[in-house]
This record gives structure tokens, sequence and C-alpha cells, in this order.
């Protein structure tokens, strides 16, 4: 799986409610919440980002709620990866549930700017920055989260393939 | 193993587990709100589910925009409401008997020792207090819960932090956790279980020890917990329905760290903005003007929390330059507080009683900041922009510290209004 495009940066503890502002959690239409991402944070984000963006953070990206908001608005942003060196523990249940693949790698956190084109293979965990040409690796995601992130999510991914009960 | 791994091992049907073990745990209890359950309630429906796991082991409550803020979240309670009557939930709240979820399902005895407990609200690790397993989950992992009964967990590393020393006076459980969380940073215990640990947590009471397990997330960890004694144990006893299990750590348990923490060295203390972890002694942060005060929420709404406020405020007008308020967790805490007169204390000294809801925490209403403006909150979390304007300031601080600056107008040690 092959994801390309524009890099947004942002520092460690990004919380949720830099991600989406909890005024906007009277509701939770993916397409609202994509209108109000990340805008107390970068206020320009939510204007100019474009689908198959990847963000890029530094430690503990997505701390705070347990709002699955937060990675919806991303998402529905246009978002298309997130790349960081930690991500606090709910979030990661929470985007890969929703199909939204992360990787973690410290180098690639510290090295790629902002503005950088970036090329992501999640299948081998290569990381590619076009404007740099420099190469990352990152942990590859595993064949069975490719196929949740491919059907959309967990949910889809179960209605698609058949939802087995254990015991 | 640990009081951790103990619940963990009997939920999944196992005799041991160790920390990184993928297990399929049996959920004793499964929790929404009226912000995260609508979406659970779709993913539910879209995964086909037609039958909840047991009617009796699902609590809704609606108590983020409660009683509704605005017609959105009027929609919101709507699908909580026609969800809990569709599938016969007996344990949806409605307002007048809701309380904020995690001070309120503790209150009713829906959580007791030895229970695993998943709720879609990150706070759902407080019910650690009482030697429950419970950790914060989306939207997404609560549908399936609901539908399944199960979830599955990666047996989190045990954190152990050791308390120990005489606990100095205004200082409470609070303290003590921003303390810690100073210590080791917002990231400090990610993925991890904290056990919080010796006879200085054997003397708080089960108001404080909430709190603490309340703020674990704020670490970063899985969940927090605390082994039943005497006083949980009394807490329980006329609340429990159901029967319940003591777990404790064995002798030999390993951690992966442990940290001691000598709490006579302890003073009151104020998170800074704009990070739980950015933590200072109270008499280190300078004056600091307000502009509100906030006392309640699931980390500080408990009775002893508006008790010690009221000892502060009797008598006393707070200061003209800015507002408190003050919100109970739950109606059996207002009703209490009524009868002991502490909410005839906080309206004379100029305070404004809302209703039971988290409103004011998460910016939701109730007391949001505008641009410019500086909180000192009884709260959770000061994020940028957490309480209103992205341009406003929370800092963070116990009910005594927090009652004490409502009088002064700027952030004190609750001695300089109690001479």
């Amino acid at each position: 799986m092959k994801i390309e495009g524009r890099i947004w940066k942002f520092g460690s503890d990004v919380d949720t409610d830099a991600i989406i502002p909890a005024r906007y959690l009277n509701q939770s239409d993916a397409k609202e919440l994509a209108k109000h991402a990340m805008e107390d944070e970068r206020p320009e984000f939510k204007k100019e980002v474009k689908k198959g963006d990847i963000l890029l953070a530094e430690r503990n990206f997505g701390c705070g709620s347990s709002r699955e908001h937060a990675p919806l608005a991303l998402k529905a942003a246009g978002i298309s990866c997130i790349i960081a060196k930690s991500f606090a523990r709910i979030f990661y249940r929470n985007g890969l549930n929703l199909g939204l693949p992360f990787l973690e790698s410290s180098e690639a956190s510290e090295a790629i700017r902002d503005g950088d084109r970036v090329r992501v293979n999640l299948t081998t965990g290569e990381i590619f920055d076009i404007t740099q040409k420099r190469k990352f690796f990152a942990k590859p995601i595993p064949a069975f989260m490719q196929d949740l992130i491919r059907d959309g999510g967990l949910i889809k991914h179960l209605r698609k393939r058949g939802l087995k009960r254990k015991g | 193993m640990t009081i951790t791994e103990k619940i963990l091992a009997s939920h999944a049907g196992r005799k041991g587990v160790s920390p990184g073990d993928l297990i399929d745990a049996r959920v004793d209890l499964a929790l929404g709100n009226d912000i995260t359950a609508p979406l659970a309630i779709q993913a539910f429906e879209e995964m086909g589910s037609k039958k909840v796991f047991n009617r009796n082991r699902i609590a809704l409550v609606p108590d983020h925009f409660t009683p509704a803020k605005d017609i959105l979240s009027a929609e919101q309670c709507k699908i909580l409401r026609n969800f809990a009557k569709t599938h016969r939930i007996t344990h949806f709240f409605e307002i007048g008997e809701a309380g904020i979820e995690h001070t309120l399902l503790p209150e009713q005895g829906l959580v007791l020792p030895g229970d695993v407990v998943i709720g879609a609200d990150s706070h759902t690790c407080t019910y650690g207090a009482l030697g429950a397993f419970s950790t914060g989950v989306g939207s997404t992992d609560l549908g399936a819960v609901m539908a399944t009964g199960r979830l599955w967990l990666k047996v989190p590393e045990g954190l152990k932090l050791i308390y120990y020393g005489k606990i100095n006076p205004w200082v409470s459980g609070k303290d003590l956790i921003l303390y810690t969380i100073g210590d080791i940073g917002v990231d400090g215990a990610l993925y991890q279980a904290m056990e919080f640990s010796g006879e200085a947590i054997r003397h708080l009471p089960m108001s404080s020890r909430f709190t603490m397990a309340n703020m674990a997330v704020e670490a970063g960890g899985k969940s927090g917990i605390i082994e039943p004694d005497k006083i949980t144990l009394n807490y329980i006893k006329s609340r429990a329905k159901r029967p319940y299990r003591i777990y404790r750590s064995d002798k030999e348990a390993r951690y992966a760290g442990v940290r001691e923490y000598d709490v006579s060295k302890i003073n009151p203390q104020v998170a800074l903005p704009h990070i739980p972890s950015n933590v200072k002694d109270v008499r280190e942060v300078g004056k600091i003007e307000i502009d509100q005060v906030v006392i309640g929420s699931c980390t500080n709404g408990h009775l002893d929390d508006l008790r010690v406020a009221a000892r502060i405020l009797k008598g006393k007008k707070i200061a003209s330059s800015l507002r408190l308020i003050v919100i109970p967790a739950t109606p059996e805490i207002y009703r209490q507080s009524l009868k002991e007169g502490i909410i005839e204390i906080f309206l004379s000294s100029g305070a404004v009683v809302s209703p039971p809801t988290c409103g004011p925490c998460l910016g939701g209403y109730m007391g949001v900041l505008a641009g410019g403006e500086r909180a000192l909150s009884t709260t959770n979390r000061n994020f940028r922009g957490r309480m209103g304007h992205a341009q406003s300031e929370v800092y963070l601080s116990g009910p005594a510290v927090a009652a004490a600056s409502a009088v002064k107008g700027w952030i004190c040690h609750p001695e300089e209004v109690m001479k």
C-alpha cells in the first residue's frame, strides 16, 4: 500500500482538544468535524490540507480524551497517514479502528520538514522524503491491518469479511 | 502477578498473563456518554448487531453537554435515549438522576473491585480506585463491546508508585497525582498500569483515591489502580448489588518501574498552562490573577471536595474580580451538600452552583472562557483552548487551593486565607 502527500509537521503532546476542539463535539458528522480539524493549533490547516497529505509529529501524538472524533476529523480532512515518534494509547487504537495508518519513526520525525513531499510504503515501512531525497524505515504495517485499512476501518472490515465471534 | 494481571487473567479465562500478552477479555460493565455513545451506537448498528450482550451491563450517561446546551446536543441525547429504550438498557440515566459518569457509577454500586470496565471516555480509568481494571477506549471499540461483551486488550506493564510519610495540611489526592505527573511527564506511564500504593495511600479517603486513578491517563497510563482495603470495603458495602472479588499484587510481582514519593515533602500543587505536567508548588507560581474558578468535574466534584472548599469559603466573599462556579458531580452529592449547608455557603460567598455536568471542563458550556481569560480549575486538563478560547489559560489545582484563590483573586496557598 503506497501513499504520497505533503507533510504537515507538529510537535510533541498534540492533544485531542487541539485536533478537534470539544465545542464541535455536539455532533458526529465526519465532514463537519473535518472543517474544524486543528483550527486552534494551526488555522490554515483545514483550508489547505489536501487528500493524501501526511501528518508528522514528535512524541505522544493524540494524548488526552478518547474522542474518536479526533482521528475521524483528520481522516475526513484528507490525512492518509500519521508518522510520529510515539502515539497516545487510545488515539492509536481509535485511528486504526477507523482505518487510518500510523507509523513510528524517530528519525523521520526529526529529519522531515514541514511542506516536504513524502511517499510512504505501508507494506515495507519505507518512508521516502521526495523533497530531501532521504529514506527512513518504520516497522511495516502487518498484512491483516493493511486489509483493515484498505476496507476503511474495523466495522467495514468485519462487515465485508464476516464477523467471526470467539467462544 | 500484579493486581492488574490477576484481574485480566481471570477475565480471559487464563491462569496467568504477562505484560505484552494479547487477551480477549470479558467485560463487566461498558459505558458511554452523550459525546461518545452516538458514534458507538452507529458502529453497533453498522456491524449488523441486533442485540446488546447484556442490557444490565451497559451504562449510558448523558453528562457532557447536559442538560442539553443546544439543538445538536439534544439530538445526541435523543440517540442515547432511543437506544436505551429499544434495548431496554437498565442503566440509562436521565437528567435528575444523571451525574458525571465516573462519580455516578461507583456511587450507584455499578463498578466493583475485580471488575473489567471499558468506557468510551478517557477518564474511565477512575474506577481503578476500587481495585478494578478500567480503561478508556473510542466509540468503535465501545460499539463492539456492546455487541459482544468482550474486547481484545494488551496486558500492560506495571508502574508501581509508592507514597510514604505524613500528608501535609490542605494536601489531597489531586496534589499527589499532579506532583507525580510533574515528575514522570504526560507520557511517563504510556501504555502502563499505574499502581498507587504505600502507607500514605492507605490513609486517603475514597474521594482522593478516585482523583488519583482518574488522572492516570494524564500521565499516558492505560489504567490506574489501588488495592482494596477497609476504606474501599466500607465504601462499597452499602452500594454493591452483585458479588465482587478482591485481588492483590503478589510480593514478587514484577514491574517495569518503581518510584517512591515522600508525601511530607509535597505541598499543594498547581499545573500551569498548557500541559498537566507543568507542575509547581503553589508557593512558587507567583502572583497569578485569575478571572474564573471552577470546582467540580469527574476529578474533584466529590462531596469531600465540596466540603473542603466550603470550609475555606465559609463566612467569606469571593474576590469581586472573578467568578466562582461550583458543580456537584452527582444529584446525591448535591442533595447531601444542601443538607450540610454547603450550598448555602457557596451561594453566600458569591458562587454560582450548577447542576451536575462536565460542562466547562472541556469548554462545552456553563463557564466557557473568553480570549485572554485565565481560569483556575479542579478539573484534569489544561491544554490550550480546553475551556474555551484558544487564547485563554487553564491552571489546575485541588479544591482547597481553588477555593482560597477565589477569595484572594490570585492563585494562593489555603493558609493565606485560613490563618
